[in-house]
């Protein structure tokens, strides 16, 4: 039987402000409130309710049985607890049905995958914390950035437990072969994969109500005739958009809604039904592994990373940010973690990009940077405030995990050393001369270990 | 194609951007292998580049008719045009100019500049024009700004020719919108004798339009293109340690200088490692010094004066970002020069050139706050250096007089398709 994986890929970035160089030390607050608010609800307004709506009205038209995933990064759930909180309560509802899978994207939809890996990882927790806490699903298929996929994402998401990633059908992992199967991972057999079929998905997202295409107009028979038609068994088909294709980039007036509301019947009358990523990794068995040495991603017609950091000013922008990756984690100043998220989200590189610049609110890709550039470097001020630059990395981890250690290792030898003279007080008074030491930091605690070793 | 142009400035012997666009449009024009240009100019200096097309010098063309004998004529005009050119111009002469003092070929002086008795000089080479208009044999008049358009004018009702006139500035630019009328009234009227209309950029149209009320239909923008530097390689930059922001221009209220003094002391208040300069002379000079000196950092402000030849390109060879903050710029050529020499470019809005560029920084003239951030960027994050200089001059290199030229020629088949 054949089936079909809907996905939807919901984000939306914090928009920065008008951050001068003179602002750089004197003013630590980066983003413009009102822009990101006011897109964020007419976001809200014009696509993800319409959507979310029709998506429960779906479920409970075909008593459970279309099922579909929401891939929603952690920053866009805050700015909707934040600022459209109707959405959060839709997703609730759609989650208590049991037919919609949250999909883990990481937290700040960041390219973290490919800059730190560690960071990464980081994310996808805080992403799978954070839709457990609101929408009590566990998190076992993986929708990075852009798609973005390679072996050393597989092996991530392999020390994270997921089970399924997703990616796009691209040529050059394809080849030959067909997007509409399961494949796994070459490096890790656990981690399957699926791939997008991008021809079906970008009908959707470009062609809906293009009047020049040779399906138009497209309807919800025609559709699901498409999804019969495809040769060979053939058993997985993925349609995964952006959210936006509906209503914004086709507006509600294409009928965008109503095809997709009448998708399930006559997907069901052509005895096809309907998965969830995860479902899909853990029902269907792998047909062959696909090797991805390089990074693939959904963007352009290279389908790689090059709309992202594919020139300089990306690439000063994106090194400069991640080489503190590793002093930011250690540190626990919540108000620089929250910046360090929003100023990953991988948006701000795209405005950077010279030809398309995706949905841009500055002038030019140098617009772009020198407000990115102003920010990060009052960010990159803050970390140095925390962790001067002119310690190294290693050397801090040391100095921090002997910190950490140290209340814990001087609790630890008090108890010992009270057991002791618990013990031995009645006989002698030796260990008392050890009590300052114990006290003292690192350099009286090895002795001091040694003799209570001694004693036991 | 045979065009009789009308100009003011031809290169090496030049005032201001007029002679270079003249120049290189002309010579992407004569690219074109059944074109034949006749440039006048007031005065040659007898070293211009004839290589490409054929220069008349409106002070040897007679206006009233001297009996001079050949041998006469050709010591007097050695160099500059033979007697049998002389005479057959002379032949030209249709109207009694004795009113106008000539010498003793009956040709009439010229300063070729921008002299007080500039109106005077207009008229003069207008009366050249009828002469000219008379004897030579031409398909189309193309005059190069206001100065020559009663010259074309005129050629074109003796001729019946079509007349197109290139606006490369208008009063507008020039007076920050406190016009001549004098001089607005000469414009006016030679954009409405024209058949066609070129400006040099779209910012340029606009004004021709709204404020001279031209119909919209016979305008036109050709934008300019630049012309490659053949020594390009041997400009070098010099490594120093503080960076070098330079302002390259005449010091008047349409360049727009206070803008970038404001600036620089934005910038100086941040940062050190910067250095500001303000090459060029002009009426605001000394207003301009006394600014930096009450912003307190001519330490790190300077005035080298006017530059000239090669030193411009060295100038901005040297230098780490080239700004030009004009308040109305109808095209600008000096930031493409700027580029070519791989020196980032700042430039505002309000000039026409920021049409055509993708890798310049774009900011409004009154914008200080916007001008002293991307001045801060481009010395202290080297991708924004490293992306402007490689792409900017990639870029500037595409923009060819050739293809200005094409356009110009499209526009003259037009016309007289339909003349």
């Amino acid at each position: 039987m054949r089936n079909i994986s809907f996905c939807f890929q919901i984000h939306a970035p914090y928009r920065l402000k008008r951050y001068r160089f003179f602002d750089i030390g004197q003013d630590h607050y980066y983003y413009d409130d009102m822009q990101t608010e006011d897109q964020i609800s007419w976001l809200a307004q014009n696509s993800y309710m319409p959507l979310l709506c029709t998506l429960r009205d779906m479920v409970s038209m075909s008593q459970g049985k279309f099922r579909c995933g929401l891939a929603v990064s952690g920053l866009t759930l805050d700015l909707c607890q934040q600022f459209a909180p109707e959405v959060i309560d839709v997703m609730k509802e759609l989650a208590q049905t049991k037919s919609i899978e949250f999909i883990g994207v990481p937290y700040a939809h960041s390219l973290a995958s490919e800059y730190d890996r560690d960071e990464f990882i980081a994310q996808m927790k805080q992403t799978a914390a954070l839709v457990e806490d609101l929408f009590g699903q566990k998190i076992s298929a993986c929708w990075n950035s852009e798609l973005l996929y390679s072996e050393e994402i597989a092996d991530a998401l392999h020390t994270l437990g997921i089970k399924a990633a997703m990616t796009e059908g691209a040529k050059h992992l394809l080849s030959w072969k067909s997007p509409n199967y399961l494949y796994q991972s070459a490096s890790q057999k656990t981690v399957k994969l699926l791939l997008r079929n991008s021809q079906l998905s970008d009908e959707l997202s470009f062609h809906f109500a293009d009047p020049a295409w040779h399906n138009y107009p497209m309807d919800a028979e025609k559709y699901a005739n498409q999804l019969a038609a495809i040769e060979g068994e053939s058993p997985i088909v993925n349609i995964w958009v952006g959210i936006e294709t509906f209503g914004i980039r086709q507006n509600a007036g294409t009928g965008i809604f109503d095809f997709l509301k009448a998708l399930p019947y006559y997907v069901m009358e052509r005895e096809m039904g309907f998965m969830t990523p995860s479902e899909a990794a853990k029902k269907l068995t792998p047909v062959d592994v696909i090797p991805s040495p390089y990074p693939t991603t959904w963007c352009g017609e290279g389908k790689d990373l090059s709309p992202f950091n594919g020139n300089d000013l990306q690439q000063e922008a994106l090194n400069k940010l991640y080489a503190v990756a590793e002093r930011v984690r250690l540190c626990s100043d919540k108000s620089l973690k929250r910046d360090w998220l929003a100023l990953q989200a991988d948006d701000n590189f795209l405005y950077m990009n010279h030809i398309d610049a995706g949905n841009t609110n500055y002038e030019s890709a140098y617009d772009a940077f020198i407000n990115y550039m102003n920010v990060l470097s009052d960010f990159l001020l803050r970390v140095d405030e925390q962790y001067p630059t002119t310690i190294e990395n290693e050397e801090l981890n040391e100095l921090l995990k002997t910190i950490n250690n140290q209340e814990k290792e001087i609790a630890e030898l008090e108890k010992q050393l009270k057991k002791a003279q618990a013990v031995k007080a009645p006989k002698c008074k030796a260990p008392k001369a050890e009590e300052p030491k114990a006290e003292e930091p690192q350099p009286a605690k090895k002795p001091a270990k040694k003799a209570t070793a001694k004693k036991k | 194609m045979k065009a009789l142009m009308f100009g003011w400035e031809f290169p090496p012997h030049i005032l201001g951007g007029l002679g270079t666009a003249s120049y290189g449009l002309t010579r992407g024009m004569a690219q074109q292998p059944d074109m034949d240009i006749t440039f006048v100019i007031p005065k040659p200096w007898g070293d211009e580049d004839q290589s490409f097309l054929r220069i008349i010098g409106a002070n040897s063309v007679p206006i009233v008719w001297k009996d001079n004998d050949y041998e006469y004529v050709r010591q007097r005009l050695a160099g500059k045009m033979s007697p049998e050119e002389y005479y057959h111009l002379r032949d030209g002469i249709h109207y009694d100019y004795r009113r106008i003092g000539t010498d003793d070929l009956g040709c009439v002086g010229f300063s070729g500049r921008y002299p007080d008795n500039l109106i005077e000089e207009i008229g003069n080479y207008e009366a050249v024009a009828s002469v000219l208009a008379h004897s030579l044999d031409f398909d189309i008049i193309h005059s190069h700004d206001w100065l020559t358009y009663p010259a074309g004018v005129f050629a074109k009702h003796i001729s019946g020719k079509p007349l197109v006139i290139h606006v490369h500035a208008t009063d507008f630019d020039r007076s920050r919108g406190n016009v001549n009328p004098t001089v607005f009234a000469i414009e006016k009227r030679g954009m409405e004798e024209a058949d066609h209309i070129m400006c040099v950029s779209n910012l340029t149209r606009r004004t021709v339009i709204e404020k001279y009320g031209i119909n919209p239909a016979k305008v036109s923008t050709v934008h300019n293109a630049v012309e490659p530097i053949p020594d390009v390689d041997s400009y070098k930059k010099t490594p120093r340690k503080d960076k070098v922001v330079t302002f390259l221009g005449r010091i008047t209220m349409q360049k727009g200088p206070e803008y970038f003094v404001e600036a620089a002391a934005r910038v100086l208040e941040k940062t050190d490692g910067v250095r500001f300069v303000m090459a060029g002379s002009g009426d605001m000079m000394n207003k301009m010094i006394d600014l930096v000196a009450q912003r307190g950092i001519a330490d790190r402000f300077h005035f080298p004066g006017f530059q000239r030849g090669r030193q411009v390109q060295e100038m901005l060879a040297e230098s780490d970002c080239y700004i030009m903050p004009s308040v109305s710029e109808p095209f600008g050529i000096s930031p493409l020069e700027a580029m070519q020499l791989g020196c980032p470019s700042i430039i505002s809005h309000q000039s026409g050139c920021a049409e055509i560029l993708q890798h310049a920084i774009k900011t409004d003239y009154w914008d200080i706050d916007a001008m002293a951030d991307a001045i801060y960027a481009i010395v202290k994050y080297p991708a924004m250096y490293k992306s402007l200089s490689e792409l900017g001059k990639e870029e500037v290199n595409n923009i060819k007089w050739y293809d200005a030229g094409l356009k110009v020629r499209a526009i003259y088949d037009k016309v007289l398709q339909g003349h």
